[in-house]
């Protein structure tokens, strides 16, 4: 089950229209590993990435995080590398799809960057969306995850949710069949 | 109830009488289309739950990133593809023979008002036909494949009005350049884009699929025409005998979000600059920039009417020697009709490089080291995009590609 809070240390932030591109380049894009994709996150951007959130944490980021390319090697990519959550003012719609499907969780928060810093410990509530910076003390209001969208994350992700359903529609084709 | 045109299509395809902007529905799938850089997951994640395919008729297996594959990973991502399509015995599998998007509206497989998703962001181009369509990544891809439908979120729509005629030299490319330039690269996220206006109205399917293509670039969740009877006529020319949009419009009440007016008569070709869509300025701004190669090609600009305006201005000189301009037709229906019209010899005798239909440099196919820059008709200019980070792509009309091709500098069409 997937905690309704959660904790952890804001290991990265990053600016503004950060690219699907940017996350996992064409270029490097020769296997679907996420161990792999985890290593070359972001490399030609930030390329500390992977070592700065290998002990796993949050990343928080500015508007139109995660625009262009559909790839879902971008939150699969940041995953690996250590992402437990991000916080982005703001996310563009597939990214934001896509992360809530391989069960990487997204809270929209306007305030996230001017009012957090790296290394700042943060409480995150998904279901209310409210966020406590218990290093500095503060509370911001971020968007809570849907509640079908959070039972998803809470399996693992759509896939881990889906075979559940399909069994689920197994069963009561079993029930019915007796 | 008054509702918009993507309004009424989710509205149909969620079994609703009404829907409105905010709305969750759940709407049925008419076309699933995916692309080979996305498939390889997808494929492993949909055999792994051992289920059937909700409709093989309506899935579409494309190979147009890898193409040519020219490495071992990707001939192996050609291979998955087609193993996938012959397991599963699905039938419209295209191996090579375009971009996705291009072949999806010229083989006539997407209608006015139908709903299609595909595992490519520039899904959004068959809204040029009236169509519902965004993009997807693959784990809900692979949903699809299970129930042939998905939940969307109905979207707010932003009208874009764009009115007066084109100057000469100046395309449909530089109008949604311009727009992005003006509304930013966040400016539609979530919404649609709906275009309107007497400059669409007389644009060629060609010149629409172009706006639509980039609504994406805005960050919308779609970009849509209303049909007429150029889509008709266009419709007739891919086989589709009869197709009834009658209903398809917004109704005159109908809620935008925004209304943005572009008056089409005052636009200058437009180019955007490094290392966003939406950074385009006037190109007498950045006349002069050298460049090392040129792109005309992709799904924003790969079709006849590129090709034609390219080789109209290219016809009968010459490409400077130590320069590069890579002629990339959208599909092998375009490369057969630019054949025939004769454009790509043209083009071939003005020293061009006339490669095989596909992605081509707006994926991987066409490389730049550090320091070096193209200037291309595609739609997307992030930093290492095409290579080194440190190379830089400049985004522009084919009209404008073809004068800077001459040159190997930045150049204003309307000064060739």
């Amino acid at each position: 089950m997937l905690q309704t809070k959660v904790r952890y240390k804001v290991l990265e932030k990053l600016g503004d229209h950060i690219d699907t591109d940017v996350m996992t380049p064409g270029k490097y894009l020769t296997s679907y590993d996420p161990e792999y994709l985890g290593s070359i996150c972001l490399c030609d951007l930030e390329p500390d990435f992977p070592s700065k959130m290998a002990q796993g944490g949050i990343l928080i980021a500015g508007k139109n995080f995660g625009c262009g390319s559909s790839r879902e090697t971008a939150p699969i990519a940041l995953k690996a590398a250590g992402t437990k959550m991000v916080i982005a003012e703001e996310f563009a719609r597939i990214f934001y799809r896509n992360a809530l499907n391989i069960g990487l969780p997204c809270v929209i928060c306007k305030k996230i960057s001017e009012n957090t810093d790296v290394k700042d410990e943060l409480e995150v509530d998904l279901e209310t969306g409210r966020i406590r910076n218990l290093t500095k003390g503060t509370i911001m209001e971020g968007t809570p995850i849907p509640e079908d969208l959070r039972a998803q994350l809470s399996a693992g992700g759509l896939m881990a949710y889906l075979k559940i359903k399909l069994e689920e529609g197994a069963e009561k084709e079993d029930e019915h069949s007796v | 109830m008054s509702m918009t045109i993507t309004e009424k299509i989710l509205a149909r395809a969620s079994g609703k009488r009404n829907v409105k902007a905010g709305d969750i529905v759940t709407a049925e799938v008419d076309l699933a289309m995916i692309q080979d850089a996305l498939g390889p997951i997808v494929y492993k994640q949909f055999r792994e739950l051992g289920v059937l395919l909700w409709d093989r008729e309506k899935v579409f297996p494309v190979i147009d990133h890898s193409c040519l594959p020219g490495s071992m990973e990707n001939a192996g991502t050609v291979h998955e593809t087609v193993k996938f399509a012959e397991d599963y015995q699905i039938p419209n599998l295209y191996n090579m023979q375009g971009v996705s998007h291009q072949i999806i509206v010229e083989e006539g497989k997407i209608l006015p008002g139908q709903v299609a998703v595909g595992t490519d962001s520039h899904t959004c181009t068959y809204g040029a036909l009236g169509a519902f369509s965004t993009g997807i990544g693959s784990t809900e891809m692979c949903a699809v494949l299970v129930q042939g439908r998905l939940w969307f979120k109905v979207p707010e729509t932003m009208k874009i009005h764009v009115t007066g005629v084109l100057p000469e030299h100046v395309m449909s490319k530089d109008v949604i350049l311009k727009l992005l330039s003006q509304i930013g690269a966040n400016g539609a996220t979530y919404k649609a884009l709906e275009f309107t206006g007497d400059t669409i109205e007389n644009m060629s399917m060609d010149s629409r699929f172009t706006i639509c293509n980039m609504a994406i670039e805005a960050g919308a969740k779609n970009g849509i025409i209303r049909p007429d009877e150029k889509t008709e006529e266009y419709l007739k020319s891919c086989g589709i005998k009869e197709a009834d949009f009658s209903e398809l419009y917004s109704d005159t009440d109908a809620e935008y979000e925004s209304c943005i007016e572009i008056n089409a008569a005052e636009l200058a070709p437009q180019v955007a600059v490094p290392y966003s869509p939406a950074n385009s300025v006037d190109v007498t701004e950045v006349e002069g920039t050298k460049l090392d190669q040129i792109i005309i090609g992709a799904c924003t600009n790969g079709r006849l009417e590129d090709i034609q305006a390219a080789a109209e201005i290219i016809g009968g000189r010459k490409i400077p020697h130590a320069f590069k301009c890579f002629i990339v037709p959208a599909s092998n229906k375009v490369y057969a009709k630019a054949s025939e019209k004769g454009y790509l010899q043209t083009l071939a005798e003005a020293g061009c490089i006339i490669v095989n239909p596909g992605c081509g440099g707006c994926g991987i196919q066409m490389p730049m080291i550090a320091g070096e820059r193209c200037l291309g008709t595609h739609n997307r200019n992030f930093k290492g995009r095409m290579g080194s980070p440190d190379s830089m792509v400049y985004l522009g009309s084919p009209e404008t590609a073809a004068a800077s091709a001459l040159t190997g500098r930045i150049t204003d069409p309307r000064c060739i």
